[in-house]
């Protein structure tokens, strides 16, 4: 076991976990917040994409005890006060999703992308997201959706 | 109120909680004193069980038991079954293994259940599986569909290991429609098997209460009534009155969350059989392995032609692979799914359709995203294209020539195509695509280096999957109607039952917008109510394009009933006549008067039916108090969509890789009542069947382990792998239901595996299968040019 502290949407926290214990599953099981989703065992869906100290990173590829003393959002945290996150409305806006699975990972993901790069070319976007798996929209509005955000932040 | 919701971008409903981490999907749900479940599964493809011991897994740490077949035996519970019956052509019935829940002497695929592991902590039930010992005596495995037929029998009394030898059509009138022919163009094709891969895992909870013995699943299901009554009546696992099954937000399912699995059914006994809540979550390992796959057929298929191009007969020779059980609607996968549609949108005068069903062990196969119709498409579509080109004939106009043109039209195998105007679509699709400048761009192409081809791809689809009698006469073992119901709440807001359910398809938008419609209620005050048996009433899920079709028209026909009783409420308080009353945008209005109530008025009074100025009761003499209607569709007929579809695309001859350079499509799809969630539905649709023709591929060796097993191995399409779509559409609204409407949901996936397909070989100049990845046209080409040389 080892005590970890984090700060979690704003949050501080100390918990105990154990070595083996992912950052995903600390988050959906030792948090409860289950809009970090697992869609896989391989670290390639990208479905439990979260921020650790503002970068994208795919949680399930993380041990909770090796992100002691970050700063870690999850998709619970990206609205503010009830107000949703640009990226939010505009995957609203475009029916950037539909069943909502890979949503968070993606959403996640791409607020990252526009942090690295301001307007991103349709060709960018769709590269960047490769780690993003998305089973129902064939992605076309989610990039509709990160240019709209694009323009808006 | 004014504009009509019928037609609108309306933004979704359901996307809010999405967009912020609050969906509930099954894995979501924490029960107190719950326990984690794990099971065992078959590392062999086929296998005898001599014994399983767990004695020494009962003893580990957290355990609480493990379960086998002897005591799903003890509790008499009932094994899966097979829903359609399919009759071979000889008149004797399909053969149907038995599938018990857990495997009691035989494994028939890597990931066949074995047994379940029940501990307090999932980490404590993962350590004791390994500590269950099976003694498996392992047999040679029959894994490929065209062998199957040679091969050793795997089920007892199944010989060949076939389960129907089918046939539709009019063998004789083909067959002379053949001898006359002036021309026959024939081709082997196969259809490569797919793996759904919804992205959320599949998962079940099952929660036994002792108290008022209710037993309640929660599981990813697509249709939890149906799933219900199967597992009730069939597994004999509760019954039905007291058990509830709940699909929560479930995330997307694609026709593999359609039936109970084995998982579902243990899981549910397992809850009840040890009084505790017992919680199973699938990996994606396992995803691969024990999910339905899709697909996997081989086909001889040819076509009669006159020298004028027309079209006069079509022959269909197809073995489909069921894997190692025929699961619920395997057997009407490949038959009437797939054999009336073999003919496309095309009028020819003779068909004759033979289908060959084998056992193999493998994974089994059922419905998967057009189910039957990609397959029968993507034949008629490669075959058409072949027999263009060896007319010398333009594959555009060889298609035109052959289209059916008059509506009604009595297809010569079963279907009563009721409305449609395919050149419409294809000449707006030609157009789109820029047909006619394509030599330009071949050429711009070739100057790069780079091949380019085009493609086209026309489909129809049978959808609206009801008609009761209709699939019934084909087999079905039960009608397929939907139910709906509309219940006002005295305040004026609405609840919408249906027995549809919604995994990504948008129904708590799309038939609020119905209901906002008929009854001139605000979107917000509209909630759709869908996914627990305890809530609505009994429905047939979500599947084949059906639940907008059936689901939605019982929706509006209960709408109708509503505005019926409030039209008698409103005569009574208004003292008119019934018959003069008008309802219009929320209203009822006696024409010609400043006389009016608003249907919340009308709402509140049928709840609360006391005295309303001078009348009495708002309610007439013979009106029951209450304002809630419920109402059941079953549609006369099938709705048709159909489209065409074009795809250019660009192949590097250097390393064979292909990039689909554009797309168009232009579908018929009736009216639209949200065209910004039609065009989500064709998007996503497209990404499946390209994902078919250029990547996807459940590959098993010889020995029967699927070897494409992870997101490592089976190539899921990226953002990366698509250009932007263009799209449009043509207009015949379906004259089978009320709303005009005919599905949308599967089109994608069944339009685009030939015309990319088509695209790939008409740049490339040769044969290949799908999927067309690099390595296999970059040899499609090395081993054409090798002839080529060979030749000189």
């Amino acid at each position: 076991m080892k005590s970890i502290n984090l700060t979690i949407n704003g949050k501080k926290i100390s918990k105990e976990v154990e070595d083996y214990t992912l950052l995903s599953t600390f988050i959906r099981e030792n948090l409860n917040l289950t809009g970090t989703h697992i869609g896989c065992d391989t670290s390639q869906c990208g479905a439990c994409v979260v921020h650790v100290d503002g970068k994208s990173m795919k949680s399930c590829a993380l041990l909770a005890a090796d992100v002691n003393g970050a700063k870690v959002t999850t998709i619970e945290g990206l609205a503010d006060n009830g107000k949703l996150h640009p990226m939010q409305e505009a995957f609203k806006k475009h029916h950037g999703l539909q069943c909502g699975y890979c949503t968070p990972g993606m959403v996640m993901s791409a607020v990252d992308l526009l942090k690295n790069k301001k307007n991103p070319s349709d060709k960018e976007i769709r590269e960047w997201l490769e780690g993003n798996i998305c089973r129902c929209t064939g992605y076309q509005n989610i990039v509709a959706a990160v240019k709209d955000a694009a323009s808006k932040m | 109120m004014a504009a009509s919701m019928i037609g609108s971008k309306v933004e979704r409903k359901e996307d809010k909680k999405f967009l912020t981490g609050k969906g509930r999907y099954t894995a979501d749900i924490t029960l107190a004193n719950q326990t984690f479940a794990y099971f065992i599964r078959s590392p062999h493809a086929r296998a005898k069980i001599k014994n399983i011991d767990t004695s020494k897994a009962k003893k580990a740490s957290g355990v609480i038991d493990v379960l086998t077949a002897k005591e799903l035996n003890e509790d008499k519970i009932g094994g899966l079954i097979a829903g359609w019956k399919i009759v071979s052509k000889d008149g004797t019935d399909m053969k149907i293994p038995p599938h018990p829940a857990l495997a009691s002497d035989s494994v028939n695929y890597v990931g066949d259940h074995v047994a379940l592991v029940v501990a307090e902590t999932l980490q404590q039930a993962r350590d004791a599986a390994e500590l269950v010992k099976v003694d498996y005596k392992v047999l040679k495995a029959v894994v490929n569909t065209g062998d199957a037929m040679n091969s050793e029998s795997i089920h007892d009394g199944i010989d060949k290991n076939l389960s129907f030898d089918w046939e539709l059509g009019d063998k004789a009138k083909t067959d002379e429609a053949f001898s006359s022919a002036d021309k026959i163009v024939k081709m082997t094709l196969t259809n490569n098997r797919l793996v759904p891969n919804a992205m959320e895992p599949r998962a079940s909870i099952g929660d036994f209460n002792p108290s008022s013995e209710e037993l309640t699943l929660y599981t990813t299901s697509q249709n939890p009534h149906l799933s219900r009554l199967v597992m009730s009546a069939f597994n004999a696992i509760h019954p039905e009155h007291k058990f509830r099954i709940v699909a929560p937000d479930v995330g997307g399912g694609f026709g593999s969350k359609i039936y109970p699995y084995a998982e579902d059914v243990v899981v549910a006994w397992a809850a009840k059989r040890l009084q505790r809540p017992v919680k199973w979550v699938c990996e994606r390992t396992d995803s691969f392995l024990s999910d339905c796959h899709g697909r996997d057929h081989i086909t001889n298929c040819e076509l009669a032609i006159k020298n004028d191009g027309t079209v006069t007969g079509l022959k269909v020779d197809t073995i489909a692979n069921l894997g190692g059980y025929a699961s619920l609607f395997a057997t009407v996968t490949p038959t009437y799914l797939y054999g009336p549609l073999v003919l496309g949108l095309y009028n020819i005068a003779s068909a004759y359709c033979n289908v060959k069903a084998v056992y193999t062990n493998t994974a089994p196969v059922d419905a998967y995203r057009g189910a039957g119709r990609p397959e029968a498409t993507y034949m008629i579509e490669r075959l058409m294209d072949k027999a263009a080109k060896e007319m010398g004939m333009d594959r555009a106009e060889f298609r035109k020539k052959n289209f059916i043109r008059q509506f009604p039209h009595q297809q010569c195998l079963v279907h009563n195509i009721d409305s449609g105007d395919y050149e419409a679509h294809f000449n707006k699709a030609l157009e789109l695509s820029d047909y006619s400048n394509f030599e330009k761009r071949k050429a711009e192409s070739a100057a790069k280096g780079k091949l380019r081809g085009i493609g086209f791809s026309t489909y129809i689809e049978a959808c609206g999957i009801a008609p009761s009698a209709a699939v019934m006469s084909l087999g079905a073992g039960v009608g397929l109607w939907e139910s709906a119901e509309i219940r006002f709440n005295a305040t004026g807001n609405i609840s919408v039952m249906t027995g549809t359910h919604s995994h990504g398809q948008s129904h708590d938008t799309t038939f609020a917008q119905i209901v906002a419609d008929k009854l001139g209620v605000p979107m917000e005050n509209i909630d759709l109510v869908h996914g627990d048996t305890d809530k609505g009433p009994f429905g047939m899920g979500t599947y084949g394009s059906r639940s907008l079709a059936v689901g939605g028209t019982a929706i509006a026909k209960a709408c109708d009933k509503i505005v019926e009783k409030g039209k008698k409420v409103a005569a009574h308080m208004l003292e008119a006549n019934p018959d003069e009353i008008e309802f219009k945008d929320g209203e009822f209005i006696v024409p010609n008067s400043n006389k009016k109530k608003t249907i919340g008025e009308i709402a509140f009074a049928c709840y609360l039916p006391g005295t309303y100025g001078e009348i009495k009761s708002p309610l007439p003499e013979g009106v029951e108090p209450g304002l809630k209607e419920t109402a059941f569709y079953d549609p006369v007929n099938f709705s048709f969509p159909a489209g065409s579809h074009v795809c250019e695309v660009e192949v590097d001859p250097t390393t064979g890789e292909t990039k689909v350079d554009t797309y168009t499509c232009v579908d018929d799809f009736g009216n639209l009542i949200n065209p910004m969630i039609v065009e989500g539905q064709i998007h996503g649709g497209l990404a499946q069947g390209i994902g078919q023709a250029l990547y996807e591929n459940a590959y098993y060796d010889e020995t029967g382990q699927l070897v494409t097993a992870s997101y490592m191995d089976y190539t899921m399409p990226r953002a990366d792998n698509f250009p932007e779509f263009r799209i449009d559409y043509t207009c015949t609204p379906a004259t089978s239901n009320p709303l005009g409407v005919k599905g949308c949901g599967e089109a994608g996936a069944i339009a685009s595996p030939p015309a990319v397909m088509n695209a790939v070989i008409d740049a490339i100049g040769t044969e290949v299968s799908m999927p067309a990845t690099s390595e296999k046209v970059w040899k499609a080409l090395k081993d054409k040019s090798d002839t080529k040389k060979k030749a000189a």
